[in-house]
């Protein structure tokens, strides 16, 4: 039995005892706090789902739930952005697709938070990979004759066993410019941004005639009352539009836009943010990125790096890492995260864009750090959690010790060893 | 003048100039096109190895890909060819020596399943050249000639240390048609990247996309068992062709010669061995009903690749001596895939089968060595006590194999083409890059130097991001 697979079974039998504790102390451990308290060695204190202590001199408790991280790393729980977690069983069995609609009636309103499926096997997977918060962010579900400019408002949900996943309804609004928009508005980015404009201007005119809209009182606007709702708190300033864009050109024109509405915006894709990463910095506008983008996917993508992540990050760029995958992969944002170092952002800074940078740009400023006070959405790893060979020991959501398998793990036990008298059905 | 007129008066001139060069010629078995013998490689390989230095990589830990590693080894590389491999080699005069301390060699990464070429960068239905969904059948057409040879993901899976590769159709098809390898080298025609000898293979598909394909436009296949009977019609109507042209050899020229199909060709070529069927196949049940249908027919199944489920069947497939080209981290993105688990490579390298790890994508392919990581790490989790050294044979060795290259590449091994990569520290972690890449041991690709960088025609004038 390999040092892993005892670590694992002896952890199995501790968490069947264990997942009910009030108080849990992290000793032994290297921790990276990402918050104030920055870089400590010795031991994390968690009580009733919050950090009490951190420190090289914590007393623990003696009821207190002990977990010795043997000198390991630990790390916020990653917040991983982009991705579609719950909303998203099996991406080619349309019933189980809740990410996108094709109601021709329907834009900005989309609320994907109603289709968050609790028990979705997506969430354990991405929870085994150090994810235990997402944002999950709608696509466009198009159709024939829906040129419709928004996708829909995205949510902020936990990925803590047994817990109703959202959290945070409406959190986000999700745009796409560039070539997608364009061919959404005709065909063109000149009649994407025209027709935004004036959607925008039709918002603001009825953010302040509501009253009379509802009398019937008003001039006649593209959107629907549900969409122009959705999309007040847009126009004020006070929830991020997501923009997905890719061409330099098309950032600084979305950065044109945002400054002249006011808007909160946050870019996403941006493979050549790099190009204009002083104009970004300078809006303070951040950026979610998937630093494996290095190939020239399209005509707007050419110029696509590795090294796009520190670039940007070196302008003075806030960025998260965003999966190329929805979610089924969403586990693997440590390794992108871990490429991007490779590809010269500094470790420190990668562990940032998985963890407080999400959570700040989202505004889920209770998680994302170690500090005290905080929520514990914690997370032991053997080692470096950037390498593939280091794995999660224990995994704590709002100070809750989570399961350490997945359906997709059982699975693995359920045929590790063939050929045993009774056909795997009758295992786990 | 309508398209459609065009293409007509076209054919009809065709049709015309075909019917004079026919007549032209001499009947029977002296026209060598109408016999698939006489004419078997009509887009010859014009590869020839860059020119090379002989070289001495000295105090690197070296991967073999015969399951071995070495410490503080020396590798030499001679005229293409790796000349020697151990911890006791002399470095002979007039070598050129790396220093390799610190650092890591492995065999060349080999890329089992790889659409590059044929799903071109930038994309688009104008590089879309990979599925010939017109047909559940279309064995008569080959990859080869889809391949855009500027296609920069070429470019970027070199980095990532790539030095061959089997491209292949899609999956649309119950027959896609014939694959390809290539050596990975910047070439203007696909031909100067073909790799010299290497067999060619056959794609099939089983399961959800010929039915979905085919099946949503009122066509057969459209169900699982739809796709088994265009196999068995298909192989029974290449077991007749076969049969045919065996009657004609054997009446030395005597016998009528019998009609030439570029479909049967194919298939033919699978149940004569010499083309390897590759086939896209995820569920275990399906895996198991194809073996069967491969003995019905007297061929054999080289590789079945993506193979979500290959774990549940790792014993039935070690047996039949069939390869898994497979990932870690894919899964769940249709229903023959839900269950997908990243130890699957490990649970068939255990059982004692041939595992490897392929992309079937151009970001995942220039990061193989990290795919293999993760998925040696998922096995010993699982408690599979498997080294390193072995895991390497999943992207290097066990691609080879499965490709019908394993004599000429795929591990260090004296006579061997010297593909080799020097990396920057343990492949298997996260950090690791490729430092140098040598293909048939010529410099191919140099981090730092910017002489040997190679890019496609398309980023001439495209911003330069760098790598």
């Amino acid at each position: 039995m390999t040092r892993f697979a005892m670590l694992f079974s002896c952890l199995l039998a501790f968490l069947a005892t264990a997942a009910s504790a009030d108080t849990v102390a992290i000793t032994n451990a290297r921790i990276h706090t990402m918050g104030k308290s920055g870089d400590v060695t010795g031991t994390i204190l968690v009580h009733n789902g919050w950090i009490a202590a951190i420190g090289p001199r914590v007393r623990v408790p003696a009821n207190a739930t002990v977990i010795d991280a043997k000198g390991g790393a630990v790390t916020p729980g990653f917040f991983a952005v982009g991705t579609n977690i719950g909303a998203v069983e099996v991406d080619l069995v349309q019933e189980t697709n809740d990410n996108a609609t094709s109601n021709s009636g329907l834009s900005a309103a989309f609320n994907i938070a109603y289709g968050i499926d609790a028990n979705s096997i997506v969430i354990p997977v991405a929870r085994l990979g150090g994810v235990t918060r997402a944002l999950v962010t709608p696509s466009y579900g198009d159709g024939d004759g829906r040129e419709l400019l928004f996708a829909g408002q995205a949510a902020v949900i936990t990925l803590a066993d047994g817990a109703d996943p959202v959290t945070r309804a409406r959190a986000a609004q999700v745009l796409e410019l560039g070539a997608g928009g364009a061919a959404r508005a005709g065909g063109a980015r000149g009649s994407a941004i025209t027709a935004l404009r004036a959607d925008l201007d039709d918002v603001r005119w009825y953010a302040r005639r509501r009253g009379a809209y509802n009398t019937g009182g008003t001039r006649e606007l593209r959107f629907t009352k549900a969409d122009l709702d959705a999309l007040i708190p847009v126009v004020r300033g006070r929830m991020p539009l997501i923009v997905g864009v890719h061409r330099a050109g098309d950032i600084l024109e979305v950065l044109k836009l945002a400054r002249a509405y006011r808007l909160k915006i946050v870019l996403s894709g941006a493979e050549e943010g790099w190009m204009v990463a002083s104009d970004i910095a300078r809006d303070r506008v951040p950026v979610l990125l998937n630093p494996t983008a290095n190939l020239p996917s399209s005509f707007e993508a050419r110029g696509s790096t590795m090294e796009n992540a520190a670039r940007l990050h070196a302008a003075g760029v806030t960025i998260a890492f965003a999966n190329g995958d929805g979610g089924h992969r969403a586990r693997e944002g440590r390794y992108n995260a871990g490429n991007a170092v490779a590809h010269g952002l500094p470790h420190k800074a990668a562990l940032a864009a998985l963890t407080v940078n999400p959570a700040r740009i989202f505004g889920e400023t209770k998680v994302g750090t170690l500090d005290r006070g905080k929520q514990a959405d914690i997370v032991v790893w053997t080692g470096d959690p950037l390498e593939p060979s280091s794995q999660p020991i224990a995994i704590l959501i709002k100070g809750a010790i989570q399961p350490m398998t997945s359906r997709a793990e059982e699975l693995a036990k359920r045929y590790r060893n063939l050929g045993t008298p009774l056909p795997p059905a009758y295992k786990n | 003048m309508t398209v459609r007129f065009a293409a007509a008066c076209l054919a009809a001139a065709l049709f015309v100039s075909g019917c004079a060069t026919t007549a032209a010629e001499a009947p029977g078995p002296t026209r060598p096109k109408l016999d698939p013998k006489a004419d078997a490689n009509p887009f010859p390989s014009t590869y020839k190895p860059f020119s090379g230095q002989p070289t001495a990589f000295v105090g690197a830990t070296i991967f073999t890909g015969t399951g071995e590693k070495l410490d503080n080894a020396t590798l030499l590389i001679k005229d293409g060819k790796i000349e020697a491999v151990g911890t006791n080699v002399t470095v002979p005069a007039g070598y050129t020596v790396i220093d390799a301390k610190g650092k890591y060699l492995t065999p060349g990464i080999i890329d089992s399943h790889s659409h590059l070429g044929v799903y071109a960068q930038p994309g688009g239905p104008a590089l879309s050249d990979g599925n010939e969904a017109t047909s559940p059948n279309t064995a008569e057409v080959w990859a080869e000639h889809s391949i855009w040879p500027q296609d920069e993901g070429f470019h970027a899976v070199r980095r990532g240390g790539v030095t061959s590769m089997l491209i292949l159709p899609g999956s649309a098809n119950l027959f896609g048609g014939r694959s390809v390898t290539l050596k990975n080298v910047p070439s203007t025609t696909m031909q100067g990247m073909k790799f010299p000898g290497a067999p060619y293979g056959l794609k099939m598909a089983c399961g959800e996309n010929p039915k979905r394909v085919y099946g949503s436009n009122n066509q057969p296949p459209a169900t699982r068992m739809g796709n088994v009977a265009g196999y068995r019609k298909a192989w029974l109507d290449a077991s007749k062709y076969a049969q045919k042209w065996q009657g004609y050899y054997a009446s030395e020229g005597k016998g009528e010669v019998p009609d030439r199909d570029l479909k049967l060709d194919t298939l033919a070529g699978v149940l004569d061995g010499e083309i390897l069927v590759q086939n896209h196949c995820y569920r275990a049940d399906e895996m198991a009903i194809m073996i069967d249908i491969a003995k019905e027919f007297g061929y054999k199944i080289s590789a079945f690749h993506h193979g979500s489920e290959a774990y549940k069947v790792a014993d039935l497939l070690a047996k039949e001596g069939i390869c898994v080209a497979t990932w870690a981290g894919w899964w769940g993105f249709k229903m023959e895939s839900i269950d997908g688990i990243e130890a699957n490579a490990a649970l068939v390298h255990a059982a004692g089968g041939c595992a490897v790890i392929h992309s079937d994508d151009a970001i995942l392919s220039q990061r193989l060595n990290q795919e293999a990581a993760a998925a040696l790490a998922a096995g010993r989790r699982l408690g599979l006590n498997i080294t390193e050294a072995e895991a390497i044979k999943w992207i290097t060795a066990n691609p080879a194999r499965m490709m019908g290259i394993a004599d000429k590449t795929g591990s260090l091994e004296t006579g061997k083409m010297a593909d080799v990569v020097l990396w920057s520290a343990n492949p298997f972690s996260i950090y690791a890059k490729t430092d140098k890449v040598f293909v048939d041991g010529a410099l191919i690709y140099d981090r730092s130097n910017p002489q040997y960088q190679p890019k496609s025609d398309f980023m001439v004038g495209a911003p330069k991001g760098g790598e």
